[in-house]
């Protein structure tokens, strides 16, 4: 019987046998994925802003069932609109950008969020950093950066308890797992748009599988607003959830079997 | 076994199977769900029937009255019938969300295509099918 797990992808495998067709000669083909869930009010700023700092590379913004205008404006600022029929979560929107960039034959992907908590003038230094290093994650961490990021106690007490946990699992130092703003490539890509990905909210517990997976992760700074609506995917009655879910997908993917890419 | 309690119990287990068999027939339920009531009802109805059986498993399982004994395994059978439920509807979760994220995808690359239709043939609307 094969893992429910190991059924849910149906991206073609990219052909790039690294023996053929060596990554030095190929230009990086990427791709920018913003999951919105309506954002009518910050998407087109945010496309604008992405368009201002880097206007070559294509931008994709994956509409989770918005009942807004999300998707209209997003298309009318110059985005590449996918919609879901229907509200699936952040974690499976963004993972939607991510299969249709394996079909397409992207090789680097830019994920940001899309209600402008993300400076896009960050992404050349995400993608230099990518693009240098050997890791194949890069994520802007909003702790590393001089300026300070202001939130409230619960909240950073909770940021403080995963990215204890996620350094203690990873075995390097991680300042910012909830950070949505990550430049990616080659298995890890292939990782998100597989079944092993987590659908709800992708954090600490992500960070822990590309570990496991042998997936090198680096953060840098960057600067981060605070949410303008503090609308936050953590607040309410949804944070005690949003706890006990981590807890519970950190330790059953500690539990699971390495994924074998 | 007080012979009240065990008409009732009887009867409850009859209607259960008839109701599930009539379910079926009439493909309001699935084989595939109608398996685990049918063994459910089956099984109450062998215990309520049979006071050796009854006497024999209430001994086993240290139950000192009868009816505990059918109350226990009604119990049990309904704990196994609903973890079923969550592994089936956790399948369709994931069903729907991978259905939802291809429909996406394919929706998308409808509309790309037809764009470019539109500007080969040069005329706005002529690829678009006829809605039935």
């Amino acid at each position: 019987m094969t893992s429910p797990l190991e059924t849910r992808i149906y991206a073609p495998e990219v052909s790039s046998s690294p023996s053929s067709c060596p990554p030095e000669e190929a230009p990086p083909k990427t791709l920018i994925v913003i999951p919105a869930f309506n954002e009518e009010r910050n998407i087109g700023r945010v496309i604008r802003g992405v368009l201002e700092y880097v206007p070559s590379i294509p931008l994709l913004v994956v509409n989770d069932g918005s009942s807004d205008r999300t998707a209209k404006i997003a298309k009318e600022s110059g985005a590449e609109v996918i919609s879901l029929p229907c509200n699936l979560g952040y974690g499976v929107a963004l993972q939607t950008g991510f299969i249709y960039a394996l079909q397409r034959g992207y090789t680097v992907i830019v994920q940001m969020d899309g209600d402008g908590q993300h400076d896009p003038s960050h992404i050349p230094d995400l993608l230099r950093e990518l693009r240098q290093g050997d890791n194949e994650v890069v994520i802007g961490s909003r702790f590393l950066h001089k300026d300070k990021y202001t939130t409230t106690l619960l909240r950073q007490l909770g940021m403080n308890i995963f990215s204890q946990l996620a350094s203690i699992f990873c075995g390097q130092r991680v300042t910012d797992p909830t950070s949505g703003f990550q430049a990616l490539k080659g298995r890890a890509i292939h990782l998100v748009a597989s079944g092993f990905y987590p659908p709800d909210y992708p954090d600490a517990d992500f960070l822990i599988l590309l570990h496991r997976c042998g997936i090198g992760m680096r953060e840098i700074p960057v600067k981060m607003h605070p949410n303008p609506e503090n609308k936050s995917m953590h607040n309410g009655h949804r944070s005690v959830y949003y706890v006990v879910k981590m807890f519970l997908s950190i330790f059953v993917t500690l539990l699971r079997q390495k994924p074998q890419l | 076994m007080p012979p009240r309690i065990r008409i009732i119990s009887i009867l409850i287990c009859i209607i259960l199977v008839t109701y599930v068999f009539e379910l079926v027939r009439r493909k309001h339920l699935n084989e595939e769900y109608s398996i685990g009531w049918l063994v459910t009802g089956s099984l109450m109805l062998l215990l309520s029937l049979s006071d050796d059986l009854l006497i024999w498993i209430s001994g086993l399982v240290g139950a000192t009255l009868f009816t505990s004994t059918l109350f226990f395994f009604g119990l049990l059978f309904l704990v196994v019938i609903c973890l079923h439920f969550s592994i089936r509807i956790s399948a369709l979760t994931n069903h729907v969300r991978a259905l939802s994220q291809h429909i996406g995808i394919l929706y998308h690359e409808k509309q790309v295509l037809e764009k470019q239709l539109d500007q080969i043939t040069g005329e706005p609307g002529a690829s678009r099918l006829n809605s039935f």
